[in-house]
């Protein structure tokens, strides 16, 4: 064969990719095994926990200069997030009186590798916000059309948790759970005595394997490093690499994309173009049909950025809806210190990477001020120390009397501080509140007018301010920790949050949940794409990140995605099969 | 300028350039060693810990200054060393570099730490006797009780307090002070009995079955 006529030859595939997370892995893996042909585009580097050029699990402190701190990797340097909320050359900005924190992941498999595998199905009621309360959105499929789907993904990747019986929260298929720890145990003890629930977490862990290519979780509490025996769930360890095995994935790395091309006379995709960010050349690849799947601000930066005169606007933006209605989970926290837990024995609690437990969310908003829940996720224990490990001291051992009984002024030094250090490790606990927001038109992303980044595409300009129903919701949670930090003998830490700073209420973007940007719906004037997440005006054009949600209920949409990912997929399999693509 | 002179300049520059190759504008690649990866680490971080640990921040009196510090917040006892034999002096510098915020807080710190030694002891901080630097960390060691004239070193004390105690935890020698017996492969099966008894606590009936 003469090799210039396979290079001249246009490859044309399948499907191309635009992401290699949780909806880009989903589809990837459901295409390729359908046997389509498939290009899948990552903008960052490829990445396996299992090989030792990428290992950071089980590593120890002293192993890192810096012990861990967060100085070039937002979460630490063992953390397996390349990227963060600030990475050279790629910036976003901020319209005036907005501050929204963008979170990028640039890997193989994206933030998927150190998200905290949180693995809440949707319940029925998630879907009906508007309905409900007035505000918000309804989506245009409820419950029983996803259920499959995340039955099938609780099957296929793992996830352990209890059966409940709770309305709010349905429960899967799911593997045994990890007993809680002893400060886990003080907590739901506490909290159920004041009427708060406490029940087994749900995350996507295999406490019991669930197939031949994956392990199973030794307890080693490091899920954010990844997975060297695959045991946790990472887009890249459980669905690119089987997807690639199937022959059918044309893998690129280092491709970040930056306009999704359409024939001016159909009005159809007919591929994408990238930047390929180490030769800076660009790159156009051939498909019939395209998937974005970059994360929520990234694939309405593509729509926004694939103009022509066809689609003056952006693609698939006849609505005026793309990067409307962004939406992020509220986050608000507490700390405290148990002194119950002082001088405990110790032993080995890593358990698994996160909470053993949660309070799923348990009140009436009827009988509330403000419209949408939230849950309550748990921190504390003895865990293995890292840069941070001491810090503040002088603020805490003041408030306990020492081993002779007195009380001490905060602060010291010598051998007394060294035997505080030693009292008080494994005496703390925290809480943290992650609620639903009223997703709002007036909350956008934006293409900025002025600013590229440096591959030269125009960049993300945010305009985010949380409303009275956020902010009302974060002084609910700060009562609701001091109450069940008192109900457990605590001492609650720092402050109470007050009205001033919001009542801790995050920044949005802080929490990396944000959703919503071209939201599904049934009327095309009012959302870009219809309920199986394909556009409205390109019928060749799916979208499988979490930008279709109209909302998020106080629920980590990873498994929402998984579940939408594979249900479109599947969709689009049919559609070509009949014809219709 | 006047515009001679700058055409003499443009002359002994830009055009003696031009009767050099144009290649020879572009200076040479420095030759440099491929720098070895680390496992687990970017190539820029792995580049950017090779030029910190090139680099040097503490002048030998702060880095002495700082040693002595670190011993006397955390000395050693019957069970383990102290902060200076953990390595925590060199930690200290590292975060110097890698977090330059701390440099100032740091450097201003020592110096405000010399200043009030001279004037008490007439001496800087290290060369004080024994008791004299007792005597002065007493002053600045209790943020909460610290005079008027010693709250700037109250804070720098609790800055160092704070990277020593970290410093040392997250060595070798302080993971094993702490008691911390995690980072290894096992099985998480609750609470250990006596640990349960301790407190007063137990499982429930379907957590001790599940999964058997």
């Amino acid at each position: 064969m003469d090799p210039f006529q396979i290079q001249k030859a246009p490859v044309q595939y399948d499907v191309a990719i635009v992401g290699s997370g949780a909806g880009g892995g989903m589809a990837a893996y459901m295409l390729a095994k359908a046997g389509a042909k498939v290009v899948l585009l990552e903008a960052g580097g490829y990445f396996d926990p299992a090989d030792p050029k990428y290992i950071t699990q089980l590593k120890w402190p002293w192993e890192s200069p810096r012990r861990g701190a967060g100085t070039t990797r937002a979460f630490g340097d063992f953390d397996a997030a390349w990227g963060g909320w600030d990475i050279e050359g790629e910036p976003y900005t901020n319209a005036k009186g907005s501050d929204f924190q963008w979170f990028r992941s640039r890997m193989l498999g994206g933030r998927t590798n150190h998200w905290g595998r949180i693995s809440l199905r949707f319940a029925p009621d998630d879907f009906r916000r508007k309905s409900m309360t007035g505000v918000g959105e309804d989506w245009p499929i409820g419950y029983d059309d996803i259920k499959p789907f995340y039955d099938r993904i609780d099957r296929m990747i793992g996830v352990f948790g209890s059966v409940e019986n709770m309305p709010s929260e349905p429960d899967g298929i799911f593997l045994p759970a990890p007993k809680p720890r002893l400060h886990e145990l003080m907590i739901r003890k506490g909290a159920r005595s004041i009427g708060i629930p406490v029940i087994p977490s749900r995350l996507s862990i295999l406490t019991k394997p669930v197939n031949n290519e994956r392990g199973s979780c030794f307890y080693c509490s490091q899920c954010g490093r990844g997975c060297q025996a695959y045991a946790d769930f990472s887009s890249s360890s459980v669905l690119v690499k089987p997807a690639m095995k199937t022959g059918n994935v044309t893998l690129i790395n280092g491709a970040m994309v930056r306009e999704v091309i359409t024939d001016p006379a159909t009005g159809l995709c007919t591929g994408v173009s990238y930047v390929d960010t180490q030769t800076l050349q660009e790159v156009t690849v051939k498909a019939k049909s395209v998937v974005l799947a970059a994360s929520a601000g990234e694939t309405a930066r593509l729509l926004l950025n694939s103009k022509s005169s066809r689609f003056p606007t952006g693609l698939a933006n006849s609505s005026n809806v793309v990067g409307k209605y962004i939406n992020d989970s509220t986050g608000a926290s507490r700390s405290a210190f148990v002194p119950a837990l002082m001088d405990r024995k110790r032993y080995n609690e890593d358990g698994v990477g996160g909470m053993h437990v949660f309070t799923p969310w348990w009140l009436d908003n009827k009988k509330l001020d403000f419209p949408r829940g939230y849950h309550i996720e748990y921190w504390g224990g003895m865990g293995m120390p890292a840069y941070g490990f001491g810090w503040g001291i002088e603020a805490m051992n003041g408030m306990i009397p020492g081993r002779d009984g007195k009380m001490h002024p905060g602060g010291g030094y010598g051998a007394s501080l060294k035997d505080d250090y030693r009292r008080f490790y494994g005496a703390y606990v925290g809480m943290a509140g992650r609620g639903e927001p009223v997703p709002l038109e007036s909350n956008y992303c934006e293409i900025d007018p002025n600013v590229v980044d440096k591959y030269g595409i125009p960049v993300l300009r945010f305009n985010y301010k949380w409303s009275d129903y956020e902010v009302k919701q974060a002084k609910h949670m700060q009562e609701t920790f001091e109450e069940i930090i008192h109900s457990m003998g605590g001492i609650a830490l720092g402050d109470k949050p007050n009205a001033a700073n919001n009542y801790g209420l995050a920044a949005p973007g802080q929490i990396i949940h944000e959703v919503g940007t071209a939201r599904m719906g049934n009327d095309p004037k009012n959302s870009v794409l219809n309920k199986y997440q394909q556009a409205h005006d390109v019928k060749n054009l799916f979208v499988v990140d979490a930008a279709p949600f109209p909302s998020q209920g106080d629920k980590n949409v990873t498994w929402t995605i998984l579940a939408s990912s594979m249900r479109t997929s599947e969709y689009l399999i049919d559609q070509v099969k009949q014809k219709n693509i | 300028m006047k515009r001679r002179d700058s055409l003499k300049a443009l002359s002994l520059t830009g055009f003696g350039l031009a009767v050099n190759p144009v290649e020879a504008a572009v200076p040479a690649p420095p030759d440099v060693k491929p720098l070895k990866i680390p496992g687990g680490r970017q190539k820029f971080e792995a580049e950017r810990d090779a030029r910190l640990n090139a680099e040097k921040f503490f002048t030998p009196h702060e880095l002495q200054t700082v040693t002595v510090l670190s011993d006397i917040i955390i000395p050693a006892d019957e069970r383990s060393g102290s902060a200076s034999q953990a390595g925590v002096p060199a930690f200290i510098e590292f975060m110097m570099k890698d977090q330059p915020k701390n440099q100032t807080p740091m450097r201003g710190g020592i110096k405000w730490l010399d200043n009030t030694c001279t004037k008490r002891y007439g001496k800087s901080f290290v060369l004080c006797t024994k008791a004299q630097q007792i005597d002065m960390v007493e002053q600045i060691a209790y943020p909460g009780k610290a005079k008027p004239d010693m709250t700037q070193g109250a804070s720098f004390f609790s800055f160092m307090r704070n990277l020593t105690a970290t410093g040392f935890y997250t060595s070798q020698m302080g993971i094993k002070d702490i008691g911390y017996v995690g980072n290894v492969p096992n099985q998480w099966d609750g609470v250990p009995e006596d640990v349960l008894k301790q407190y007063g606590l137990a499982y429930e009936e379907r957590e001790l079955t599940q999964g058997k």
